[in-house]
């Protein structure tokens, strides 16, 4: 009996590793990418996939799908991370980065994006 | 969305722009002449690999004929003298209009190549300059525009492919393009000639407005900017910023404040604003920065995102480039730098 308790104990222990939190649309994301390259995003951040620029003016955008908070303020779900690529300083008030030039579908493709790269 | 921005891009973001889509009568002509030229060599090549099959492969009788006298007098002599010297009479007939004299009244621009970007000087009836503006030239449709070009430092090369073929900015020298466009479009530009570091990174866009709108245009570019703080901030992007009342009122505020920084942090060194205490030259001018297309030359989309990125590290997006990187300039100060010059318009 103790024998088997610990050997659940075990189990429940061993459980498979949580797989990504959400699952990117890939067509989505490909026009994301063409929106973040559109009205250059890359003048301030080093992306992933993004050729140039690779400016170091704001934080480098690798793999948003791991990270805890969306500029160390927001929880981390599509929704918030599309409104905070929209119109930073809306839902961050005093954030450094301004609104940008795109709409709210574009906002939800550049999220997608975002959310399908990797940081390893 | 905003349609302008991207055919901007379409027209230059991300590569070369197109060189076989003319827009006006004199890319035309060059493009006319680069498809004969092209059509003639996939001809002769044609040619050249069915006789080497034939002489390789061929039977006797076929081959005895190649080897003959009479084959090379034709083939090797005649027939290229006669389409060579034809193709050159025609493309000199074809390209005699890029070098014509230009009718007297002729609107006159004068572009200066600068290490590595583009000054542009419009030029009244008697020469004078009557607005000055950088990496963007406006045209009218219709309407042949001479282009003087120069240079101030090393030889650049001004090609905008839908306009016109390319001609040297030489220091020291002034060179003549006619360029027109029969229609109204954006047309990306670039330095054709290797003019050191980023020269891959110094363009242009040619926008041409139907004559009407061009008018208005020019009309709407006084030589001296609107006053600081206006009620409608042109700056923003209304559908964008739905807090926009408040954020109207802050972001005068902040231009004020952005108009100081500009001058404190040695921005005035190198640039110029027109109506302000501004009045450098080593840098593009920057009195209508606010409503040109792009920034760093071309290369950029113009945003309040880009235009603080380029301020605060334009090293790392244009490697070598003359402007140094503000990155002592906190987040705040980029920003109200920022916001200051897209009131320049």
């Amino acid at each position: 009996m103790a024998l088997s308790v610990m050997l659940c104990a075990c189990l429940a222990g061993c459980k498979q590793p949580p797989g990504p939190r959400y699952v990117p649309d890939e067509a989505a994301a490909a026009r994301g990418r063409a929106a973040i390259e559109r009205v250059g995003c890359g003048a301030c951040h080093a992306i992933p996939g993004i050729g140039w620029p690779k400016g170091r003016t704001g934080p480098s955008l690798d793999g948003f799908r791991d990270i805890g908070l969306i500029a160390g303020a927001l929880p981390n779900t599509p929704a918030n991370l599309a409104a905070f690529v929209r119109n930073a300083p809306r839902v961050k008030p005093g954030s450094t980065m301004p609104a940008t030039q795109l709409s709210e579908e574009e906002s939800r493709d550049v999220a997608a994006y975002l959310y399908g790269l990797d940081d390893e | 969305m905003n349609s302008s921005t991207t055919d901007v891009f379409d027209a230059w973001w991300g590569g070369p722009p197109p060189v076989l889509d003319p827009a006006g009568p004199y890319a035309d002509n060059v493009v006319v002449l680069a498809w004969a030229l092209f059509a003639m060599g996939v001809i002769v090549t044609g040619i050249v690999v069915v006789a080497l099959y034939v002489a390789i492969r061929g039977p006797a009788r076929w081959k005895a004929k190649l080897g003959g006298e009479r084959l090379v007098w034709i083939g090797g002599v005649a027939f290229p003298g006669v389409v060579l010297t034809c193709l050159l009479v025609w493309g000199l007939w074809l390209t005699s209009s890029l070098t014509q004299p230009v009718p007297d009244g002729a609107m006159r621009v004068r572009v200066t190549g600068y290490m590595w970007w583009f000054d542009v000087e419009y030029l009244g009836p008697d020469g004078d300059v009557i607005m000055r503006d950088a990496n963007e030239l406006h045209i009218p449709v219709g309407q042949p525009v001479v282009v003087e070009l120069r240079s101030e430092d090393v030889i650049h090369s001004f090609w905008v492919p839908n306009l016109s073929g390319k001609e040297d900015m030489i220091p020291g020298r002034t060179n003549e393009l006619v360029i027109e466009a029969d229609r109204a479009g954006r047309f990306g530009g670039v330095c054709a000639e290797y003019c050191g570091g980023p020269h891959a990174l110094m363009g242009f866009v040619a926008v041409a407005h139907d004559p009407a709108d061009w008018a208005a245009w020019l009309a709407g570019r006084s030589m001296t900017p609107p006053a600081i703080a206006e009620q409608d901030v042109p700056g923003t992007v209304p559908a964008l910023r739905p807090v926009a009342a408040a954020d109207t009122v802050d972001d005068a505020a902040i231009a004020a404040n952005g108009r100081t920084l500009f001058m404190e942090s040695g921005c005035a060194a190198c640039h110029r604003v027109a109506g302000t205490e501004a009045n450098g030259i080593a840098g593009p001018d920057l009195t209508h920065v606010g409503s040109r297309l792009t920034l760093g030359a071309g290369i950029l989309p113009n945003n309040r995102g880009t235009m603080i990125g380029w301020i605060g590290d334009s090293q790392s997006i244009k490697p070598g480039n003359r402007m140094p990187s503000y990155d002592m300039l906190s987040a705040d100060e980029l920003t109200a730098i920022a916001i200051w010059l897209e009131q320049q318009r």
